[in-house]
Protein backbone atom coordinates (compact mmCIF):
# COMPACT_ATOMS: atom_id res chain seq x y z
CA UNK A 1 0.00 0.00 0.00
CA UNK A 2 2.55 2.46 1.34
CA UNK A 3 4.84 1.54 -1.71
CA UNK A 4 1.92 2.21 -4.14
CA UNK A 5 1.15 5.21 -2.66
CA UNK A 6 4.94 6.34 -3.20
CA UNK A 7 4.82 5.14 -6.85
CA UNK A 8 2.24 7.53 -7.58
CA UNK A 9 3.51 10.41 -5.53
CA UNK A 10 6.74 10.05 -7.76
CA UNK A 11 4.78 9.57 -11.05
CA UNK A 12 3.31 12.91 -10.30
CA UNK A 13 6.13 14.59 -9.23
CA UNK A 14 8.22 13.50 -12.10
CA UNK A 15 5.86 14.56 -14.47
CA UNK A 16 5.08 18.23 -12.98
CA UNK A 17 8.88 18.25 -13.53
CA UNK A 18 8.42 17.75 -16.82
CA UNK A 19 5.77 20.28 -17.69
CA UNK A 20 7.21 22.81 -15.60
CA UNK A 21 10.09 22.26 -17.66
CA UNK A 22 8.66 22.23 -21.04
CA UNK A 23 6.59 25.52 -20.18
CA UNK A 24 9.93 27.05 -19.69
CA UNK A 25 10.83 25.68 -23.11
CA UNK A 26 7.63 26.66 -24.49
CA UNK A 27 6.66 29.77 -23.13
CA UNK A 28 9.33 32.56 -24.81
CA UNK A 29 7.44 31.25 -28.03
CA UNK A 30 3.65 31.73 -27.19
CA UNK A 31 4.93 34.83 -25.53
CA UNK A 32 5.98 36.47 -29.06
CA UNK A 33 3.60 34.80 -31.05
CA UNK A 34 0.74 36.51 -28.60
CA UNK A 35 2.66 39.81 -28.71
CA UNK A 36 3.31 40.81 -31.90
CA UNK A 37 -0.52 40.18 -32.36
CA UNK A 38 -1.03 43.26 -29.65
CA UNK A 39 -2.09 46.65 -30.34
CA UNK A 40 0.58 49.00 -28.23
CA UNK A 41 -1.34 49.72 -25.09
CA UNK A 42 -1.38 46.05 -24.52
CA UNK A 43 2.46 45.55 -24.85
CA UNK A 44 2.83 47.71 -22.50
CA UNK A 45 -0.12 46.62 -19.85
CA UNK A 46 1.23 45.36 -16.71
CA UNK A 47 0.49 43.09 -15.31
CA UNK A 48 0.89 41.95 -18.38
CA UNK A 49 -1.83 39.65 -20.35
CA UNK A 50 -1.60 36.69 -22.60
CA UNK A 51 -3.91 36.90 -25.12
CA UNK A 52 -4.65 40.10 -26.57
CA UNK A 53 -8.32 41.41 -26.62
CA UNK A 54 -8.09 43.43 -30.10
CA UNK A 55 -5.54 40.65 -31.66
CA UNK A 56 -5.02 42.35 -35.22
CA UNK A 57 -2.26 41.18 -38.42
CA UNK A 58 -1.54 44.54 -39.21
CA UNK A 59 1.93 44.45 -37.29
CA UNK A 60 2.98 41.33 -39.65
CA UNK A 61 2.10 43.43 -42.52
CA UNK A 62 3.81 46.00 -41.45
CA UNK A 63 6.99 44.50 -40.99
CA UNK A 64 6.87 44.01 -44.49
CA UNK A 65 6.38 47.82 -45.25
CA UNK A 66 9.00 49.23 -43.28
CA UNK A 67 12.09 47.32 -44.53
CA UNK A 68 12.62 45.05 -46.85
CA UNK A 69 11.86 42.25 -44.69
CA UNK A 70 10.76 39.73 -47.80
CA UNK A 71 14.41 40.32 -49.29
CA UNK A 72 16.17 39.78 -46.04
CA UNK A 73 14.09 36.31 -45.96
CA UNK A 74 15.39 36.08 -49.71
CA UNK A 75 18.74 37.00 -48.96
CA UNK A 76 19.25 34.37 -46.18
CA UNK A 77 17.27 31.61 -48.02
CA UNK A 78 19.28 31.70 -51.23
CA UNK A 79 22.85 31.55 -49.37
CA UNK A 80 21.67 29.05 -47.12
CA UNK A 81 20.48 27.09 -50.16
CA UNK A 82 23.91 27.60 -52.46
CA UNK A 83 25.70 27.19 -49.70
CA UNK A 84 24.30 23.38 -48.27
CA UNK A 85 23.91 22.49 -51.67
CA UNK A 86 27.44 23.08 -52.77
CA UNK A 87 29.24 22.34 -49.57
CA UNK A 88 27.30 18.65 -50.38
CA UNK A 89 28.63 17.95 -53.34
CA UNK A 90 32.44 19.13 -52.45
CA UNK A 91 32.08 17.17 -49.36
CA UNK A 92 30.86 14.04 -50.62
CA UNK A 93 33.67 14.06 -53.40
CA UNK A 94 36.19 15.08 -50.92
CA UNK A 95 34.98 12.54 -48.28
CA UNK A 96 34.43 9.64 -50.94
CA UNK A 97 38.34 10.78 -52.29
CA UNK A 98 39.62 10.17 -48.52
CA UNK A 99 37.92 7.12 -48.19
CA UNK A 100 38.02 4.79 -50.79
CA UNK A 101 40.52 6.55 -53.78
CA UNK A 102 43.88 5.39 -52.48
CA UNK A 103 46.92 8.25 -54.14
CA UNK A 104 49.42 9.47 -52.44
CA UNK A 105 49.38 11.83 -49.44
CA UNK A 106 46.25 10.46 -48.90
CA UNK A 107 46.90 10.35 -44.93
CA UNK A 108 48.57 13.72 -44.85
CA UNK A 109 45.96 15.89 -46.48
CA UNK A 110 43.02 14.17 -43.84
CA UNK A 111 44.87 14.82 -40.72
CA UNK A 112 45.23 18.85 -42.70
CA UNK A 113 41.84 19.36 -43.59
CA UNK A 114 40.69 17.82 -39.91
CA UNK A 115 43.41 20.17 -38.26
CA UNK A 116 41.75 22.97 -40.09
CA UNK A 117 38.67 22.12 -37.34
CA UNK A 118 41.25 24.22 -35.22
CA UNK A 119 40.98 27.27 -36.22
CA UNK A 120 38.39 29.45 -34.92
CA UNK A 121 36.49 32.17 -36.61
CA UNK A 122 37.21 34.74 -35.07
CA UNK A 123 41.07 34.97 -35.56
CA UNK A 124 40.52 34.43 -39.33
CA UNK A 125 37.75 37.26 -39.61
CA UNK A 126 40.41 39.84 -40.02
CA UNK A 127 42.37 38.38 -43.43
CA UNK A 128 39.24 37.13 -44.38
CA UNK A 129 37.43 40.80 -45.18
CA UNK A 130 40.43 41.63 -46.36
CA UNK A 131 40.30 38.74 -49.01
CA UNK A 132 36.98 39.15 -49.58
CA UNK A 133 37.21 43.02 -50.16
CA UNK A 134 40.71 42.96 -52.77
CA UNK A 135 38.13 40.37 -54.45
CA UNK A 136 35.69 42.95 -54.77
CA UNK A 137 33.26 40.43 -52.88
CA UNK A 138 32.20 43.11 -50.12
CA UNK A 139 28.47 43.63 -49.84
CA UNK A 140 27.66 40.61 -52.29
CA UNK A 141 26.23 37.03 -52.47
CA UNK A 142 29.64 36.10 -53.13
CA UNK A 143 30.96 37.04 -49.87
CA UNK A 144 28.21 35.72 -48.17
CA UNK A 145 28.50 32.30 -49.92
CA UNK A 146 31.64 31.23 -50.89
CA UNK A 147 33.62 31.41 -47.59
CA UNK A 148 31.15 29.38 -45.93
CA UNK A 149 31.66 25.98 -47.85
CA UNK A 150 34.34 24.63 -47.36
CA UNK A 151 34.93 22.48 -43.92
CA UNK A 152 36.23 20.07 -42.48
CA UNK A 153 33.14 19.04 -40.63
CA UNK A 154 31.22 17.89 -43.62
CA UNK A 155 34.21 15.96 -45.35
CA UNK A 156 34.92 14.46 -41.96
CA UNK A 157 31.33 12.60 -41.56
CA UNK A 158 31.24 12.01 -45.43
CA UNK A 159 34.25 9.82 -45.19
CA UNK A 160 33.37 7.92 -42.25
CA UNK A 161 30.27 7.51 -43.53
CA UNK A 162 31.85 5.99 -47.39
CA UNK A 163 34.32 4.00 -44.73
CA UNK A 164 31.52 2.33 -43.16
CA UNK A 165 29.54 1.17 -46.25
CA UNK A 166 30.50 -2.73 -47.87
CA UNK A 167 32.15 -1.83 -50.96
CA UNK A 168 30.19 -4.70 -53.16
CA UNK A 169 28.12 -2.67 -55.30
CA UNK A 170 30.96 -0.34 -56.07
CA UNK A 171 33.15 -3.01 -57.26
CA UNK A 172 30.42 -4.70 -59.53
CA UNK A 173 30.25 -0.96 -61.27
CA UNK A 174 33.36 -1.69 -61.98
CA UNK A 175 33.58 -4.50 -63.28
CA UNK A 176 30.83 -3.86 -65.46
CA UNK A 177 32.94 -0.75 -66.84
CA UNK A 178 31.71 2.14 -64.89
CA UNK A 179 34.47 4.68 -64.45
CA UNK A 180 35.22 6.20 -61.18
CA UNK A 181 33.72 9.21 -61.29
CA UNK A 182 30.19 7.49 -62.64
CA UNK A 183 30.66 4.36 -59.69
CA UNK A 184 30.99 8.32 -56.93
CA UNK A 185 27.96 10.00 -59.09
CA UNK A 186 25.73 6.72 -59.77
CA UNK A 187 25.88 4.20 -56.23
CA UNK A 188 28.11 5.59 -53.70
CA UNK A 189 26.44 9.39 -53.99
CA UNK A 190 22.22 7.87 -53.52
CA UNK A 191 23.97 5.55 -51.29
CA UNK A 192 24.78 8.86 -49.07
CA UNK A 193 21.21 9.83 -49.03
CA UNK A 194 20.25 9.84 -45.03
CA UNK A 195 23.56 11.03 -43.84
CA UNK A 196 23.57 14.01 -46.79
CA UNK A 197 19.77 14.93 -45.73
CA UNK A 198 21.32 15.01 -41.82
CA UNK A 199 23.80 17.15 -42.95
CA UNK A 200 21.96 18.92 -45.39
CA UNK A 201 19.75 20.08 -42.32
CA UNK A 202 22.30 20.73 -40.03
CA UNK A 203 24.42 23.47 -42.72
CA UNK A 204 20.92 24.97 -43.79
CA UNK A 205 20.98 25.85 -40.17
CA UNK A 206 24.23 26.88 -39.85
CA UNK A 207 24.20 29.12 -42.23
CA UNK A 208 20.20 30.83 -41.87
CA UNK A 209 21.89 31.53 -37.90
CA UNK A 210 25.03 32.97 -38.72
CA UNK A 211 25.14 36.53 -37.81
CA UNK A 212 28.65 37.75 -37.68
CA UNK A 213 30.27 37.25 -41.04
CA UNK A 214 27.26 38.83 -42.94
CA UNK A 215 27.25 41.82 -40.01
CA UNK A 216 30.70 41.90 -40.93
CA UNK A 217 30.62 41.36 -44.90
CA UNK A 218 27.50 43.89 -45.81
CA UNK A 219 26.81 47.34 -45.60
CA UNK A 220 23.94 47.99 -47.43
CA UNK A 221 20.12 47.02 -46.57
CA UNK A 222 19.75 45.14 -49.33
CA UNK A 223 22.30 42.94 -48.67
CA UNK A 224 21.08 42.09 -45.20
CA UNK A 225 19.98 38.24 -44.28
CA UNK A 226 17.44 38.00 -41.87
CA UNK A 227 19.40 37.76 -38.43
CA UNK A 228 21.33 40.99 -39.03
CA UNK A 229 18.04 42.36 -40.68
CA UNK A 230 16.41 41.73 -37.79
CA UNK A 231 18.87 43.07 -34.93
CA UNK A 232 19.34 46.02 -36.60
CA UNK A 233 15.28 46.11 -37.15
CA UNK A 234 14.89 45.60 -33.37
CA UNK A 235 17.42 48.56 -32.59
CA UNK A 236 16.29 50.64 -34.67
CA UNK A 237 12.17 50.05 -33.69
CA UNK A 238 13.40 50.87 -29.85
CA UNK A 239 10.28 49.30 -27.73
CA UNK A 240 7.86 49.15 -30.66
CA UNK A 241 7.66 45.14 -29.48
CA UNK A 242 4.72 43.86 -31.25
CA UNK A 243 5.86 44.74 -34.53
CA UNK A 244 9.44 43.30 -33.04
CA UNK A 245 8.25 39.98 -31.63
CA UNK A 246 5.94 39.84 -35.50
CA UNK A 247 9.11 39.89 -37.47
CA UNK A 248 10.68 37.71 -35.00
CA UNK A 249 7.93 35.11 -35.40
CA UNK A 250 8.75 35.74 -39.26
CA UNK A 251 11.84 35.33 -39.40
CA UNK A 252 12.05 31.75 -37.19
CA UNK A 253 8.87 30.45 -38.96
CA UNK A 254 11.44 29.05 -42.06
CA UNK A 255 13.88 27.10 -39.14
CA UNK A 256 10.42 26.16 -37.52
CA UNK A 257 8.72 24.31 -40.23
CA UNK A 258 12.59 22.37 -40.77
CA UNK A 259 12.05 21.35 -37.44
CA UNK A 260 9.02 20.17 -36.92
CA UNK A 261 9.16 18.08 -40.50
CA UNK A 262 12.84 16.98 -40.76
CA UNK A 263 13.02 16.61 -36.59
CA UNK A 264 14.28 13.03 -37.27
CA UNK A 265 17.44 14.53 -39.18
CA UNK A 266 17.99 17.56 -36.77
CA UNK A 267 18.61 14.89 -34.12
CA UNK A 268 20.69 12.31 -36.00
CA UNK A 269 22.89 15.58 -37.01
CA UNK A 270 22.78 16.40 -33.64
CA UNK A 271 24.03 12.97 -32.28
CA UNK A 272 26.17 12.93 -35.49
CA UNK A 273 27.69 16.03 -33.76
CA UNK A 274 28.30 14.27 -30.68
CA UNK A 275 30.14 11.08 -31.80
CA UNK A 276 34.02 11.13 -30.61
CA UNK A 277 35.26 10.43 -34.23
CA UNK B 1 54.24 -32.13 -63.66
CA UNK B 2 53.91 -31.14 -66.97
CA UNK B 3 50.46 -29.73 -65.77
CA UNK B 4 52.11 -28.04 -63.29
CA UNK B 5 54.29 -25.68 -65.19
CA UNK B 6 51.66 -24.80 -67.18
CA UNK B 7 49.06 -23.61 -64.34
CA UNK B 8 52.20 -21.80 -63.17
CA UNK B 9 52.78 -20.16 -66.57
CA UNK B 10 49.29 -19.04 -67.41
CA UNK B 11 48.57 -17.61 -63.44
CA UNK B 12 52.09 -14.89 -64.53
CA UNK B 13 50.99 -14.25 -67.67
CA UNK B 14 47.45 -13.46 -66.27
CA UNK B 15 49.41 -11.64 -63.48
CA UNK B 16 51.62 -9.31 -65.37
CA UNK B 17 48.52 -8.71 -67.74
CA UNK B 18 46.23 -7.55 -64.36
CA UNK B 19 49.18 -5.57 -63.60
CA UNK B 20 48.98 -3.96 -67.00
CA UNK B 21 45.82 -2.60 -66.75
CA UNK B 22 46.06 -2.08 -63.11
CA UNK B 23 48.67 0.95 -63.30
CA UNK B 24 46.18 2.53 -65.78
CA UNK B 25 43.56 2.04 -63.43
CA UNK B 26 45.80 3.03 -60.74
CA UNK B 27 46.30 6.12 -62.48
CA UNK B 28 42.73 6.71 -63.15
CA UNK B 29 42.24 6.74 -59.53
CA UNK B 30 44.88 9.06 -58.38
CA UNK B 31 43.63 11.43 -60.83
CA UNK B 32 40.01 11.16 -59.73
CA UNK B 33 41.31 11.14 -55.99
CA UNK B 34 43.01 14.64 -56.50
CA UNK B 35 40.38 15.87 -58.56
CA UNK B 36 37.67 15.29 -56.19
CA UNK B 37 39.82 16.64 -53.24
CA UNK B 38 40.89 19.42 -55.09
CA UNK B 39 37.67 22.18 -54.88
CA UNK B 40 37.51 21.72 -50.96
CA UNK B 41 41.33 21.73 -50.51
CA UNK B 42 41.83 24.95 -52.25
CA UNK B 43 38.63 26.39 -50.42
CA UNK B 44 40.02 25.42 -46.84
CA UNK B 45 43.42 27.04 -48.18
CA UNK B 46 41.99 30.07 -49.69
CA UNK B 47 39.77 31.09 -46.77
CA UNK B 48 40.60 29.23 -43.36
CA UNK B 49 44.68 28.21 -43.51
CA UNK B 50 46.04 31.09 -45.38
CA UNK B 51 43.90 33.87 -43.13
CA UNK B 52 44.84 31.89 -40.14
CA UNK B 53 48.67 32.79 -41.15
CA UNK B 54 47.35 36.04 -42.36
CA UNK B 55 46.17 36.92 -39.30
CA UNK B 56 49.20 36.13 -37.79
CA UNK B 57 51.45 38.47 -39.87
CA UNK B 58 48.84 41.66 -39.04
CA UNK B 59 49.39 40.78 -35.29
CA UNK B 60 52.46 41.95 -35.51
CA UNK B 61 52.17 44.64 -37.47
CA UNK B 62 49.85 48.62 -36.75
CA UNK B 63 47.31 48.70 -39.04
CA UNK B 64 43.97 49.87 -39.87
CA UNK B 65 43.72 48.19 -42.83
CA UNK B 66 43.74 50.96 -45.03
CA UNK B 67 47.11 52.38 -44.48
CA UNK B 68 50.11 51.34 -45.09
CA UNK B 69 51.05 48.40 -42.04
CA UNK B 70 54.35 49.42 -39.88
CA UNK B 71 55.33 46.58 -38.46
CA UNK B 72 55.84 46.06 -35.06
CA UNK B 73 56.99 42.94 -34.21
CA UNK B 74 55.44 41.20 -30.58
CA UNK B 75 54.34 45.05 -29.52
CA UNK B 76 50.71 44.14 -30.22
CA UNK B 77 51.04 41.39 -27.68
CA UNK B 78 53.38 43.23 -25.31
CA UNK B 79 50.94 45.54 -24.59
CA UNK B 80 48.17 43.53 -23.76
CA UNK B 81 49.36 42.71 -20.04
CA UNK B 82 48.97 46.97 -19.59
CA UNK B 83 45.46 47.02 -21.28
CA UNK B 84 43.57 46.90 -18.95
CA UNK B 85 40.09 46.49 -20.46
CA UNK B 86 41.80 43.41 -22.10
CA UNK B 87 42.55 42.29 -19.07
CA UNK B 88 39.11 43.17 -17.39
CA UNK B 89 37.36 41.52 -20.31
CA UNK B 90 39.36 38.28 -20.67
CA UNK B 91 38.73 37.78 -16.72
CA UNK B 92 35.03 38.88 -17.41
CA UNK B 93 34.67 35.70 -19.93
CA UNK B 94 36.70 33.48 -17.91
CA UNK B 95 34.43 33.78 -15.01
CA UNK B 96 31.05 33.82 -17.60
CA UNK B 97 32.48 30.32 -18.44
CA UNK B 98 33.02 29.14 -15.15
CA UNK B 99 29.61 30.02 -14.52
CA UNK B 100 28.21 28.50 -17.63
CA UNK B 101 29.78 25.55 -18.17
CA UNK B 102 28.79 23.73 -15.17
CA UNK B 103 25.04 25.05 -14.41
CA UNK B 104 24.46 23.94 -18.57
CA UNK B 105 26.11 20.49 -18.17
CA UNK B 106 23.98 19.95 -15.08
CA UNK B 107 21.24 21.12 -16.81
CA UNK B 108 21.55 19.46 -20.05
CA UNK B 109 22.23 16.28 -17.76
CA UNK B 110 19.24 16.25 -15.84
CA UNK B 111 16.89 16.81 -19.21
CA UNK B 112 18.63 13.67 -20.54
CA UNK B 113 18.04 11.83 -17.43
CA UNK B 114 14.36 12.71 -16.87
CA UNK B 115 14.00 11.53 -20.60
CA UNK B 116 15.80 8.62 -20.32
CA UNK B 117 12.69 6.67 -19.95
CA UNK B 118 9.73 5.43 -21.36
CA UNK B 119 7.27 8.15 -20.54
CA UNK B 120 3.80 8.77 -21.25
CA UNK B 121 4.32 11.95 -24.14
CA UNK B 122 7.84 12.04 -23.83
CA UNK B 123 8.06 12.76 -27.55
CA UNK B 124 6.27 15.82 -27.23
CA UNK B 125 8.68 16.63 -24.08
CA UNK B 126 11.76 15.81 -26.21
CA UNK B 127 10.45 18.09 -28.63
CA UNK B 128 9.50 21.38 -26.91
CA UNK B 129 13.24 20.96 -25.28
CA UNK B 130 15.05 21.01 -27.98
CA UNK B 131 12.90 23.73 -30.00
CA UNK B 132 14.95 26.72 -28.83
CA UNK B 133 17.61 24.81 -30.75
CA UNK B 134 15.68 25.35 -34.12
CA UNK B 135 15.82 29.31 -33.81
CA UNK B 136 18.69 31.53 -34.11
CA UNK B 137 21.05 32.98 -31.48
CA UNK B 138 19.87 36.60 -32.43
CA UNK B 139 16.28 35.78 -32.10
CA UNK B 140 16.68 33.80 -28.95
CA UNK B 141 18.26 37.13 -27.70
CA UNK B 142 15.24 39.53 -29.02
CA UNK B 143 12.60 37.84 -27.58
CA UNK B 144 14.19 37.35 -24.12
CA UNK B 145 15.08 41.18 -24.05
CA UNK B 146 11.22 42.00 -24.28
CA UNK B 147 10.61 39.66 -21.58
CA UNK B 148 13.88 41.16 -19.56
CA UNK B 149 12.29 44.64 -19.69
CA UNK B 150 12.36 45.86 -16.17
CA UNK B 151 8.71 47.99 -15.91
CA UNK B 152 6.05 45.53 -18.34
CA UNK B 153 8.44 41.99 -18.81
CA UNK B 154 6.98 39.26 -18.08
CA UNK B 155 10.03 37.80 -15.97
CA UNK B 156 9.53 40.68 -13.26
CA UNK B 157 5.75 39.40 -13.34
CA UNK B 158 6.00 36.13 -12.61
CA UNK B 159 8.76 37.16 -9.80
CA UNK B 160 6.16 39.54 -8.32
CA UNK B 161 3.46 36.44 -8.51
CA UNK B 162 5.54 34.03 -6.61
CA UNK B 163 6.57 37.20 -4.33
CA UNK B 164 9.90 38.60 -5.31
CA UNK B 165 11.22 41.48 -5.93
CA UNK B 166 11.28 42.87 -9.11
CA UNK B 167 14.72 42.63 -11.04
CA UNK B 168 16.90 44.97 -13.69
CA UNK B 169 18.07 41.91 -14.91
CA UNK B 170 19.75 43.59 -18.59
CA UNK B 171 19.81 46.91 -16.94
CA UNK B 172 21.90 46.36 -13.52
CA UNK B 173 26.02 45.45 -13.67
CA UNK B 174 25.01 42.86 -11.12
CA UNK B 175 22.67 40.85 -12.85
CA UNK B 176 23.08 41.51 -16.73
CA UNK B 177 25.36 39.27 -17.11
CA UNK B 178 23.61 36.44 -15.29
CA UNK B 179 20.36 36.97 -18.07
CA UNK B 180 22.79 36.65 -20.51
CA UNK B 181 23.84 33.47 -19.12
CA UNK B 182 19.77 32.30 -18.87
CA UNK B 183 19.21 32.74 -22.54
CA UNK B 184 22.02 31.22 -23.31
CA UNK B 185 21.16 28.03 -21.53
CA UNK B 186 17.53 28.14 -22.51
CA UNK B 187 18.57 28.01 -26.38
CA UNK B 188 21.61 25.65 -25.83
CA UNK B 189 20.20 23.07 -23.19
CA UNK B 190 18.17 21.01 -25.32
CA UNK B 191 21.20 20.33 -27.60
CA UNK B 192 23.34 18.98 -25.19
CA UNK B 193 20.23 17.07 -24.23
CA UNK B 194 20.37 15.02 -27.43
CA UNK B 195 23.69 14.10 -27.36
CA UNK B 196 24.09 13.19 -23.44
CA UNK B 197 20.87 10.79 -23.99
CA UNK B 198 22.07 9.14 -27.17
CA UNK B 199 25.43 8.91 -24.78
CA UNK B 200 23.46 7.38 -22.09
CA UNK B 201 21.38 5.16 -24.81
CA UNK B 202 24.64 3.78 -26.16
CA UNK B 203 25.39 2.47 -22.53
CA UNK B 204 24.59 -1.73 -23.30
CA UNK B 205 21.57 -2.50 -21.06
CA UNK B 206 23.24 -6.13 -19.62
CA UNK B 207 25.32 -3.54 -17.05
CA UNK B 208 21.43 -2.11 -16.00
CA UNK B 209 20.33 -5.05 -16.07
CA UNK B 210 22.83 -6.73 -13.96
CA UNK B 211 22.55 -3.80 -11.41
CA UNK B 212 18.93 -4.15 -11.22
CA UNK B 213 19.79 -7.87 -10.42
CA UNK B 214 22.38 -6.88 -7.66
CA UNK B 215 19.09 -4.56 -6.31
CA UNK B 216 20.77 -1.47 -7.22
CA UNK B 217 18.49 2.02 -6.89
CA UNK B 218 18.34 4.61 -9.11
CA UNK B 219 20.92 6.56 -7.83
CA UNK B 220 23.45 4.09 -7.44
CA UNK B 221 22.97 3.16 -11.32
CA UNK B 222 23.55 6.93 -11.89
CA UNK B 223 26.48 6.96 -9.92
CA UNK B 224 28.36 3.54 -10.67
CA UNK B 225 26.91 3.12 -14.09
CA UNK B 226 25.53 6.45 -16.32
CA UNK B 227 28.39 8.59 -14.86
CA UNK B 228 31.11 6.48 -15.14
CA UNK B 229 30.48 4.75 -19.08
CA UNK B 230 29.10 8.94 -19.92
CA UNK B 231 32.09 9.76 -19.26
CA UNK B 232 33.40 10.33 -22.78
CA UNK B 233 30.31 11.75 -23.70
CA UNK B 234 30.37 14.46 -20.78
CA UNK B 235 34.10 15.21 -21.94
CA UNK B 236 33.00 16.18 -25.34
CA UNK B 237 29.95 18.30 -24.18
CA UNK B 238 32.05 20.05 -21.44
CA UNK B 239 34.79 20.76 -24.17
CA UNK B 240 31.99 22.33 -26.65
CA UNK B 241 30.63 24.05 -23.90
CA UNK B 242 33.74 25.82 -23.28
CA UNK B 243 34.78 26.96 -26.49
CA UNK B 244 31.52 28.23 -27.35
CA UNK B 245 30.83 30.22 -23.96
CA UNK B 246 34.99 31.91 -23.95
CA UNK B 247 33.47 32.63 -28.26
CA UNK B 248 29.84 34.07 -26.88
CA UNK B 249 29.21 36.68 -29.01
CA UNK B 250 25.59 36.66 -31.03
CA UNK B 251 23.54 36.92 -27.76
CA UNK B 252 25.58 39.78 -25.85
CA UNK B 253 25.62 42.02 -29.26
CA UNK B 254 21.92 41.83 -29.04
CA UNK B 255 21.22 41.83 -25.67
CA UNK B 256 23.19 44.38 -24.02
CA UNK B 257 26.70 45.51 -26.45
CA UNK B 258 28.82 44.60 -23.57
CA UNK B 259 27.06 46.95 -21.08
CA UNK B 260 25.44 48.40 -18.75
CA UNK B 261 29.37 49.71 -17.70
CA UNK B 262 31.21 47.08 -19.16
CA UNK B 263 29.73 44.63 -16.78
CA UNK B 264 29.26 41.97 -20.76
CA UNK B 265 32.11 42.95 -22.19
CA UNK B 266 33.57 39.59 -22.98
CA UNK B 267 36.73 39.24 -24.96
CA UNK B 268 35.26 38.55 -28.60
CA UNK B 269 33.20 41.66 -28.06
CA UNK B 270 36.22 43.89 -27.43
CA UNK B 271 37.82 41.71 -30.36
CA UNK B 272 34.92 42.95 -32.31
CA UNK B 273 35.07 46.52 -31.40
CA UNK B 274 38.70 46.88 -31.43
CA UNK B 275 39.07 45.37 -35.74
CA UNK B 276 35.50 46.51 -37.25
CA UNK B 277 34.76 49.88 -34.94
CA UNK B 278 38.00 51.10 -34.26
CA UNK B 279 39.67 49.79 -37.21
CA UNK B 280 42.88 48.82 -34.73
CA UNK B 281 43.60 45.79 -36.78
CA UNK B 282 46.88 44.65 -35.35
CA UNK B 283 45.54 44.51 -31.84
CA UNK B 284 42.83 43.21 -32.46
CA UNK B 285 44.45 39.97 -34.49
CA UNK B 286 47.04 39.80 -31.59
CA UNK B 287 43.91 39.32 -29.00
CA UNK B 288 42.40 36.53 -31.39
CA UNK B 289 45.64 34.33 -31.08
CA UNK B 290 45.37 34.55 -27.61
CA UNK B 291 42.30 33.56 -27.05
CA UNK B 292 42.99 31.05 -29.47
CA UNK B 293 45.84 29.92 -27.28
CA UNK B 294 43.91 29.84 -24.59
CA UNK B 295 41.16 27.47 -26.01
CA UNK B 296 43.24 25.14 -27.44
CA UNK B 297 45.52 24.64 -24.30
CA UNK B 298 41.96 24.29 -22.50
CA UNK B 299 41.36 21.07 -25.21
CA UNK B 300 44.37 19.83 -25.55
CA UNK B 301 43.62 19.12 -21.07
CA UNK B 302 40.78 18.02 -21.81
CA UNK B 303 41.74 16.08 -24.57
CA UNK B 304 44.47 14.09 -21.89
CA UNK B 305 41.68 13.73 -19.71
CA UNK B 306 39.40 12.37 -22.02
CA UNK B 307 41.97 10.06 -23.02
CA UNK B 308 43.03 9.28 -19.27
CA UNK B 309 39.42 8.61 -18.68
CA UNK B 310 38.75 6.08 -21.85
CA UNK B 311 42.39 4.36 -20.65
CA UNK B 312 40.04 2.90 -17.47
Amino acid sequence: MRNRALHIAGNTLYYFALIVIALIFIFPFVWMVSSAFKPVDEIFRYPPVLISQNPSLEHFIEVFQVVPFARYMWNSFFVSTTVTLVALLLHAMAGYALARLRFPGRKVIFIGILSTLMIPFYTIMIPLVLLVKALGWIDTYWALIVPAIPHAFGIFWLRQFFLGVPRELEDAARIDGASRIGVFFHIALPLARPILAALAVFFFLANWDAFLWPLIATSSQKMRVVQVGIQSFAGEQGSAWNLIMAASTVAILPTLILFFSLQRFIVRSVKMSGLKG
Amino acid sequence: MAMLKQAVEADTRAATQTHKKLSRDRLEEIVVGYLFLLPDVLGLLVFVVGPMLFAFYVSLNKWDGFTTAEFIGVKNYAVLLRDQRFVDSLLRTVKYTLGFVPTAYVLSLTLALLLNRKAWGSTFFRTSYFMPVAISLVVASIVWRFMFAPSYGFLNFVLQTFGLPKSQWLGSVQTAMFSILIVTIWKSAGYFMIILLAGIQDIPREYFEAAIIDSAGPWALFRYIIMPLLKPTSFFVIAILTINSLQAFDQIYVLTRGGPAYSTYTLLMYIYEQAFRFWRFGHAAAMSFVLFGIILILTLIQLHYFRAGEAD
